[in-house]
């Protein structure tokens, strides 16, 4: 059977065992649309968790990122884990503790205060409808790689599918989708990887291999040595930036990470506070597999293409003699794929017929007389980071049913990121805005119907900007846990650990985090993105805050809500005592019930 | 009538605890000191490197699972675990 076919077959296996899920948990009451009716096993809902945090990103592109930087690409690493720690043990077992469906409910609850709900409403929108955007396109990226159908045709279908689940199911045809979701995502990850760890060191497990050698020294001394001769940055010390740059987009990541509403919500489908605790152990756990063996995979896969196309990798030769760079004419099959896709570009600068792949604006002389010695015009080869994974399995020479697996796996990743980004969006809209704010009479069957209606109109939405993106989608997602970090993570956080902060406070911590992450990334990228708007000479020019990155700027956010919230505190009267009762009751596990909306 | 302020006074020592934990392997052992730690070696890996991009990820599991069992005692110490 060829490829085509073989992946139709498992692709379309996978799109019926989510509809057949879909079909088996419809939702029926309010309670199971916004939270699966509180009866999530734990380690489902940590399994669910894992699918819901792991998008098309992490799936396709985070490994190619890390062979990039290198080192540098730790803060993804330890960003999108550490993160749930602080979520574990910060907010998960409270908030499901205090048992309502939704994050902004209990920021408007905690601060007795529509205004701070709405607030919290707005930051809940503009941080998972820039995430969504990277989603849909994520969606149509991946089907036209991998079926061969328009980037339009892929949304398309993505729409339809995440449409049976979600309006019907909610929550709860999410969350065991999700459960489905994970599996086929963290199997297509780790076989191909299994292999190449095994081509490369013969150990099996690529977290142990990334560790262990390659023809006889260690894989990452190796790697380091060969990037370096070849110009490139030493790959196991290059960090990103400055080292207050790394710190600070590393707690940024984390702190958005615990902040982001669509995984807060997957606590509260949990029976009890101690589910809530260890769940999100599970949850890290699942999420670990894949985040372990990305590293492995980043490194692995690059030495590799490395060795492909120049063979005096492997043997220790010289890098620069001529006959050890291989001929265009007889480049493996994979390479000749994938160039069809244009993700791979090879262009015969010096006309010699042979591939040289090194980095030619390298600031070492010593490199440079080499390859000018050597009649290297420049580098020949463009490789597209998201290459890593997706050509692994070929490059690997793994049977065809593999290579469709990794298909199946990237849309499982982008469609359970999409569904629960949704859920977050519709639960606000019905939940948060119709039955909270405009219309708190309304009846439990009307408030399923208006969130069966949101949902809906959230998945046109979000296929409409997919299909549209605005010229800012790319890096956007950073944008989306600046924002959960800055804003919400506070806000939720002081509400559980300071039983005196009061509703002035929170709400101008919000806005004052909020405005400081805006400005500083709009400086950058255009107020709302809109090119030719930048103001970048206002705070200094690129990166001028302490060479910090927009997309770490989280962190300074966060800093200032809770500096801002606690002076505004100090100055306005302290919440009524029923409030600080509240605050006392999420504390203790005691009297959790099943979580309500009244 | 529960001894709400020993319990939280108990579920703050056990939080500063684990996060001393979480900021040492992450930020301390995974950045600020990770040049200096290359200079050793686990393995192939060097020690700054694997901290950043494996070990401090498993510290991270394993903390939250010792939190889930210390909080876990801390509620019945103080008898206000679920039913």
């Amino acid at each position: 059977m060829d490829l085509q076919t073989i992946t139709y077959l498992v692709v379309g296996a996978s799109f019926a065992l989510y509809i057949g899920i879909a079909f088996w948990a419809r939702a029926g009451s309010t309670s199971e649309f916004y939270v699966a009716g509180g009866g999530v096993n734990p380690v489902m809902n940590g399994m669910a968790t894992a699918a819901d945090w792991m998008s098309a990103a992490s799936f396709i592109s985070m490994a190619g990122l890390i062979a990039n930087f290198g080192y540098g690409g730790t803060v993804f690493l330890m960003g999108w884990t550490g993160g749930y720690v602080l979520l574990a043990m910060l907010l998960a077992p409270y908030l499901r503790k205090f048992g309502k469906f939704t994050v902004p409910e209990f920021i408007g609850d905690r601060y007795y205060s529509k205004g701070a709900r709405t607030i919290a409403v707005l930051c809940l929108l503009v941080a998972s409808i820039t995430y969504i955007i990277g989603q849909m396109t994520g969606v149509g990226v991946a089907f036209s790689r991998f079926l061969g159908v328009t980037k339009e045709m892929g949304i398309y279908i993505g729409m339809g599918i995440v449409f049976m689940y979600a309006v019907f199911g909610g929550m709860k045809g999410i969350t065991y989708t999700q459960v489905a979701q994970y599996c086929v995502l963290i199997l297509a990850y780790t076989v191909p990887a299994i292999f190449i760890s095994l081509n490369l060191t013969g150990n099996p497990l690529p977290q142990l291999g990334l560790g262990g050698d390659f023809g006889g020294e260690p894989l990452l001394a190796k790697l380091d040595q060969v990037v370096t001769d070849l110009g490139f940055a030493e790959y196991t010390t290059s960090f990103r930036g400055s080292m207050l740059n790394t710190f600070s987009y590393t707690v940024s990541l984390m702190i958005g990470t615990a902040g982001l509403p669509h995984v807060i919500v997957r606590f509260f489908t949990v029976p009890k506070v101690s589910d809530a605790r260890v769940s999100a152990g599970w949850a890290l756990v699942f999420i670990a597999i894949l985040y372990t063996t990305a590293p492995a995979v980043a490194a692995m896969a690059k030495l590799n293409l490395h060795a492909t196309v120049n063979t005096a990798v492997k043997t220790s030769g010289d890098l620069f003699a001529a006959e050890n760079s291989i001929k265009y004419d007889e480049r493996p099959d994979w390479m000749k794929r994938w160039e069809v896709t244009g993700l791979l570009k090879f262009n015969d600068k010096n006309g010699d017929g042979r591939i040289q792949y090194y980095n030619d604006k390298t600031q070492n002389e010593a490199v440079k007389a080499k390859a000018d010695a050597a009649g290297w015009k420049g580098n020949e080869l463009n490789v597209n980071a998201d290459i890593l994974v997706l050509a692994n399995p070929e490059i690997a020479m793994l049977p065809n049913w593999v290579i469709a697996l990794v298909a199946a796996g990237g849309l499982a990743a982008a469609l359970s990121t999409a569904a629960g980004l949704l859920m977050a969006i519709s639960s606000a809209v019905s939940h948060d805005l119709i039955k909270g704010v405009f219309n708190p009479e309304i009846s439990e069957s009307s408030e399923l119907l208006a969130g069966k209606v949101s949902m809906a109109l959230a998945i046109v939405l979000a296929g409409y900007l997919g299909l549209n993106p605005p010229g800012f989608a790319a890096g956007t997602v950073a944008l989306a846990f600046g924002i959960a970090g800055s804003s919400l993570f506070p806000a939720i956080m002081m509400g559980i650990f300071s039983k005196k902060m009061n509703s002035e406070g929170a709400m101008a911590g919000m806005l004052a985090g909020l405005s400081v992450t805006l400005f500083y990334v709009f400086a950058h990228k255009g107020i709302f993105f809109i090119k030719g708007t930048e103001f970048v000479d206002m705070v200094g020019g690129n990166n001028g805050w302490f060479g910090i990155e927009p997309n770490a700027i989280g962190t300074l956010g966060a800093i200032v809500n809770f500096a801002v919230a606690f002076t505004v505190d100090k100055f306005t009267k302290e919440p009524p005592a029923h409030i600080q009762a509240l605050v006392e009751s999420i504390r203790v596990p005691k009297g959790a019930g099943a979580a309500t909306g009244h | 009538m529960q001894d709400s302020n020993g319990y939280w006074a108990a579920t703050l020592g056990l939080l500063s605890k684990i996060l001393v934990v979480w900021f040492l392997v992450s930020y301390v052992a995974g950045i600020l000191l990770a040049p200096m730690l290359n200079n050793f070696h686990l393995g192939g890996y060097p020690l700054g490197f694997w901290f950043a991009q494996q070990g401090s990820i498993y510290v991270f599991v394993a903390l939250i699972f010792y939190y889930t069992k210390k909080m876990g005692e801390i509620d019945r110490q103080f008898g206000v675990e679920e039913d």
